[in-house]
């Protein structure tokens, strides 16, 4: 990797937690409500995974701020959608879990887990028909992998041969519940294998996470058909801002909290890319301040209309007579 | 006492009576519930009675099924309502007909726990109500739980019936405070006169009762009437016997549900009031419901969308007014 692709990795990784921690601090004061779902610890994941995958389409979760910024939407729209305001991304209809924008082949931000994974089946599809090379990627957690959405998709998107990436973000959890409790193994590529190209990858080193990515988008251009991609990582926070996250030990989260993806690819720029520690604090402060410009934006933009309640429910309805 | 407390409370005394008792769904043994219902059962009861499952709706239904078939009493929990979509096939196709079409030879004592509604700001995947999809379907029981005292015994009824019940819930009421009466045995499948009145009966239930509740004094104020509210309770079967003997004497009705407009359920009243009661009404009946919009995510277009306090006051004023009422 480049070093401008190193630095703009980091920054955006940077830049994510910048984002989430501001997020979490106005959820607090009352200006962000319903479901936050922090990615924090799963940035150098989140941020590299969009990175590699450059072009073609993403599909993903409620779990996506860090995903949808370093796709490319601006923090501000991003932080406008969290706080409700008509700037948002979504026109504060949305909110935190529904963040689309197809000019950046983004299509959420679906909250229903495991639904997104056979639109993306679908949308790899269309994408074969129109013979276009990019191919779609599919984020979902380890949760996601045993619901019968996800079974469906394997199956599909294997017998069809079809431009799908699946990355699976395991971080060990669904909501307070640990995947070995509800799944008979720890590692959810199992599920796939007899279907597709399988690949492990630490999650928490964003460098390896963008080669496995770069390397499963040009199996899936081959022709190859699906390939399952899985990233072991750790979210830090609780499910949600809501979740007092109490069922995971002081011991579980150190031991969590010692692989940072920031820490561990800020030493790699100052060893190994020769950028000096002061850089490293120039890009960490222009994040600070692109966050804190986008709250600032967020915070000052005005609320939808009423009117807008009614609108975006149908596509412009014309005549519908037919001879 | 808080509701959540309260059917907790329902589910303990169960499954300390009868060990075929079991709950199952996500997050409710060792984290306790994800809206706390289940809180420290699994320590009483252990993981065997307790089960964790994983994402997997369809599943938590048609496991429930089985189970019942084979000689348990399950108390599914869905999480939210609009993940149970994902269990419809279980629920429609399979739990409602199974007695039917084996002429009776299947007896399927289970019970879905539904948390629905408009919370605060969870957006179009999870603020729906599925109350009006539900009781259409033949084999279904449905309830409703507005309060305390109705969601403790109600509950317990619809675990130890041999029926399948659907068991709905408000996910803003899981806080609400209120008394069990211990002493009085209720009838689940009868709807509640919650406030007796003389011009007006207004019907609701689930989170929409205590609304009309706090619109009621104003409602009375300024209109100088009285309003008979009636908490339904039991959405399939429909007590209607209660809600004549209030139109008799009312000879008014306003229906108010949070759910879409088209196609909600209020319109099942209001058309056997048309068609029963047409000769006892003195006003066209009125219905409140919500906008036919997904829920938005923006506080004020989020309230916008369904009935509050305020706007069943008034509404309800201008309807009034209208009517001579
Ligand atoms: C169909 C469905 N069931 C349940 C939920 C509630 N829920 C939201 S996130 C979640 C856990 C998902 O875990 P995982 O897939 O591992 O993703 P993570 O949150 O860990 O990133 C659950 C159960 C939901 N949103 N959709
Ligand atoms: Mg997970």
């Amino acid at each position: 990797m480049n070093k401008l692709l190193a630095e703009e990795i980091y920054y955006d990784m940077v830049l994510g937690r910048t984002f989430e921690l501001a997020a979490k601090e106005h959820y607090m004061g009352g200006d962000i409500a319903g479901f936050l779902h922090l990615d924090i610890g799963q940035e150098g994941f989140s941020v590299a995974a969009m990175k590699a995958f450059d072009k073609g389409d993403v599909f993903t979760t409620y779990r996506e701020h860090v995903m949808a910024i370093a796709r490319g939407m601006d923090p501000k729209d991003v932080m406008a959608e969290l706080f409700g305001k008509a700037a948002g991304i979504s026109r504060g209809r949305g909110g935190s879990m529904h963040l689309f924008d197809p000019s950046h082949f983004f299509y959420g931000g679906d909250a229903i887990v495991g639904g997104q994974i056979p639109n993306a089946v679908g949308c790899a599809y269309a994408r074969k028909y129109q013979g276009r090379e990019d191919g779609v990627m599919v984020v979902f957690g380890d949760g996601a992998t045993n619901g019968g959405a996800f079974f469906e998709s394997i199956n599909n998107a294997s017998t069809q041969k079809l431009p799908l990436l699946f990355l699976c973000e395991n971080n060990g959890y669904a909501i307070g519940t640990k995947i070995t409790r509800v799944a008979p193994f720890e590692k959810q590529a199992k599920k796939a294998e007899p279907y597709m190209i399988t690949r492990e990858v630490d999650g928490m080193d964003a460098l390896a996470v963008y080669e496995s990515v770069r390397e499963a988008q040009s199996l899936i251009q081959d022709g190859h058909g699906p390939v399952f991609l899985e990233a072991m990582t750790c979210r830090y926070e609780g499910h949600s801002v809501a979740d007092a996250n109490t069922y995971r030990s002081k011991e579980e989260m150190q031991i969590c909290k010692g692989k940072d993806s920031i820490d561990r690819m800020e030493q790699l720029l100052l060893s190994q890319y020769g950028i000096t520690p002061d850089a490293i604090k120039t890009i960490q402060k222009r994040a600070q301040n692109c966050v804190d410009e986008a709250v600032a934006f967020a915070a000052s933009a005005v609320e939808p209309e009423l009117a807008e309640l009614y609108e975006d429910i149908f596509a412009e309805r014309k005549n519908h007579a037919v001879s | 006492m808080l509701y959540r407390e309260a059917l907790n409370k329902a589910i303990d005394k169960t499954m300390e009576m009868d060990e075929t008792v079991v709950v199952l769904g996500e997050d409710v043994g060792l984290y306790g519930g994800s809206y706390r219902v289940t809180e420290g059962l699994v320590a009483k009861y252990g993981e065997r009675r307790l089960i964790d499952t994983p994402i997997a709706e369809l599943s938590i239904v048609g496991n429930a099924v089985g189970m019942a078939i084979g000689g348990l009493r399950p108390v599914a929990e869905i999480m939210t309502a609009n993940f149970g979509l994902l269990a419809f096939d279980q629920i429609i196709n399979h739990m409602a007909k199974y007695r039917y079409m084996s002429a009776g030879k299947i007896t399927l004592p289970m019970v879905v726990r539904f948390p629905q509604g408009v919370s605060r700001q969870l957006a179009a995947q999870h603020s729906e109500s599925y109350e009006q999809m539900l009781s259409a379907v033949p084999g279904l029981t449905v309830l409703a739980a507005s309060d305390v005292n109705y969601a403790y015994h109600a509950l317990q009824f619809a675990i130890m019936s041999d029926d399948p019940i659907i068991f709905i819930e408000h996910e803003l009421l899981y806080n609400k405070k209120g008394d069990i009466d211990f002493e009085t045995a209720i009838d689940p499948l009868k709807a509640r006169v919650v406030k007796e009145g003389q011009d007006m009966t207004i019907v609701s239930y689930l989170k929409m009762l205590d609304d009309v509740m706090e619109a009621v004094p104003e409602i009375e104020k300024q209109l100088g009437k009285s309003c008979e509210v009636i908490d339904l309770c039991s959405l399939n079967p429909i007590d209607y016997e209660t809600l004549e003997t209030s139109l008799k004497k009312t000879g008014a009705i306003v229906v108010v549900e949070e759910d879409h407009k088209t196609g909600g359920f209020g319109s099942q009243i209001v058309s056997w009031a048309a068609e029963e009661m047409f000769y006892s009404l003195d006003a066209p009946p009125l219905r409140l419901a919500g906008e036919d919009v997904p829920i938005p995510y923006n506080r004020t277009l989020e309230l916008a969308s369904i009935p509050t306090p305020e706007k069943i006051a008034e509404k309800i004023m201008a309807w009034g007014n209208k009517n001579g009422l």
